[in-house]
């Protein structure tokens, strides 16, 4: 169980994958499918239940970083795809890609790529106040995105419908982005080496968890 | 591979080859905006309900796989309706149920296996921007396998928990989830570089 292995080599485009990144993005790809067998809870004042999976996108990108973590996602989707029921209420299969939430599935990749740009962007120590908006930058605006267009096209609906009717989420994913950063800031925490440290003005204000 | 949603069978669909049955779906899909009356919406979705008894599926099946999408299905036709009649929530929703309901069959139909393997041989192309397709399969084999592990990893957060008397927290729950996951991914990273995979 060493941790020798630097996480953050120096990154370019067409750098092949280590076996350490597949097996990180192997192994979140499974986090992802143990968030969706959670059941949903619905917190005191909220009307839409939360489930845990779409806390997993923004989890992949402030954790792994940007390419592992949308590669992650990408796999996972892939076993979906094959049939394997893995989302949120032992959903699965190729029906999910066609139904009206299809946009939000397919953004899961984008999301947790963008999450992970500006994680990464920052570096280490991870901190919530650079955290919590990169989780809401990805995790929410680039995934509704991506959903409110899904629902354009597969529902038919107009622009104004399709974002009023992503609005009933919006308190849900706000809690689940806030929490996701800080079960990163206790993730790197607990495990470092994951992010690249940020040369001499590395903050230690909420470095300790 | 028992986990998956494919339910055996030996009718004409189930001996299809995978790659043409995900081809219809592609060309389906991509051809459903095609449809904009009521009685072709309607010949789809017979024709869809066909290809289930084809393959010798229970109806009871058939409705289970068009169930999560009930209360979504009713507020598009609801708001369909109000935005412009009967005719144009039925087309919405019709083709939007019969896609569902025909990918849905191609999963049923279909091995999980021929799906993985299908879905290598599509990324062959790509080999031209860098991608490998053995380690793509690699990968999934890895992530599939990765999947009862990190769950029991969980399970095993949750009994920590609970003998510790502590209540379902979100975050209590994640964060030793995910570093078990990731020292896990350390053993595996290492057992796969032993066996040459950086080579």
């Amino acid at each position: 169980m060493n941790r020798a292995t630097p996480a953050t080599a120096p990154r370019t485009a067409s750098r092949r994958l280590t076996s350490r990144d597949l097996a990180l993005v192997a192994v979140f790809a499974g986090i992802m499918a143990a968030l969706g067998a959670i059941p949903a809870f619905t917190p005191a004042g909220l009307t839409v239940p939360i489930t845990a999976q779409s806390m997993g996108a923004m989890l992949a990108g402030a954790v792994i970083g940007a390419r592992r973590g949308a590669l992650s996602m990408l796999v996972f989707l892939a076993l979906v795809a094959v049939g394997l029921p893995l989302l949120a209420g032992g959903r699965g299969g190729l029906a999910v890609f066609e139904g009206p939430s299809v946009g939000f599935i397919v953004g899961f990749p984008v999301a947790a790529l963008v999450v992970g740009l500006l994680t990464e962007l920052r570096g280490a120590p991870y901190t919530l106040e650079w955290g919590i908006p990169a989780t809401v930058v990805g995790g929410i605006v680039v995934l509704y995105t991506f959903g409110v267009a899904g629902m354009m096209w597969r529902a038919d609906l107009a622009f104004d419908a399709a974002w009023k009717a992503a609005l009933a989420f919006l308190p849900g994913d706000l809690v689940k982005a806030v929490v996701a950063a800080f079960v990163a800031r206790g993730v790197h925490a607990g495990y470092p080496g994951l992010l690249r440290v940020r040369g001499a003005r590395a903050e230690r204000q909420s470095a300790a968890v | 591979m028992s986990l998956g949603l494919y339910r055996p069978g030996r009718s004409l669909l189930h001996r299809a080859p995978a790659w043409s049955k995900l081809l219809l779906l592609l060309a389906a899909g991509a051809s459903s905006f095609l449809l904009d009356r009521p009685w072709q919406v309607a010949s789809a979705l017979a024709a869809v309900v066909l290809g289930y008894a084809v393959a010798g599926v229970p109806p009871g099946v058939m409705l289970r796989q068009a169930r999560p999408l009930v209360w979504i299905l009713a507020a598009v036709a609801f708001f369909h309706v109000l935005a412009s009649g009967w005719e144009r929530a039925f087309v919405v929703v019709g083709v939007l149920l019969a896609l569902v309901l025909l990918a849905a069959l191609v999963t049923l139909t279909t091995r999980t296996a021929d799906l993985l393997d299908v879905l290598v041989a599509w990324m062959r192309p790509l080999r031209v921007v860098g991608v490998d397709p053995e380690r793509v399969g690699l990968l999934l084999a890895l992530a599939i396998r990765s999947v009862p592990v990190v769950v029991g990893l969980g399970q095993e957060v949750r009994d920590a928990q609970r003998a510790r008397g502590l209540g379902a927290s979100p975050r209590a729950y994640a964060v030793p989830l995910v570093i078990r996951s990731l020292r896990h991914a350390d053993e595996l990273g290492e057992a796969l570089a032993a066996r040459g995979v950086d080579d």
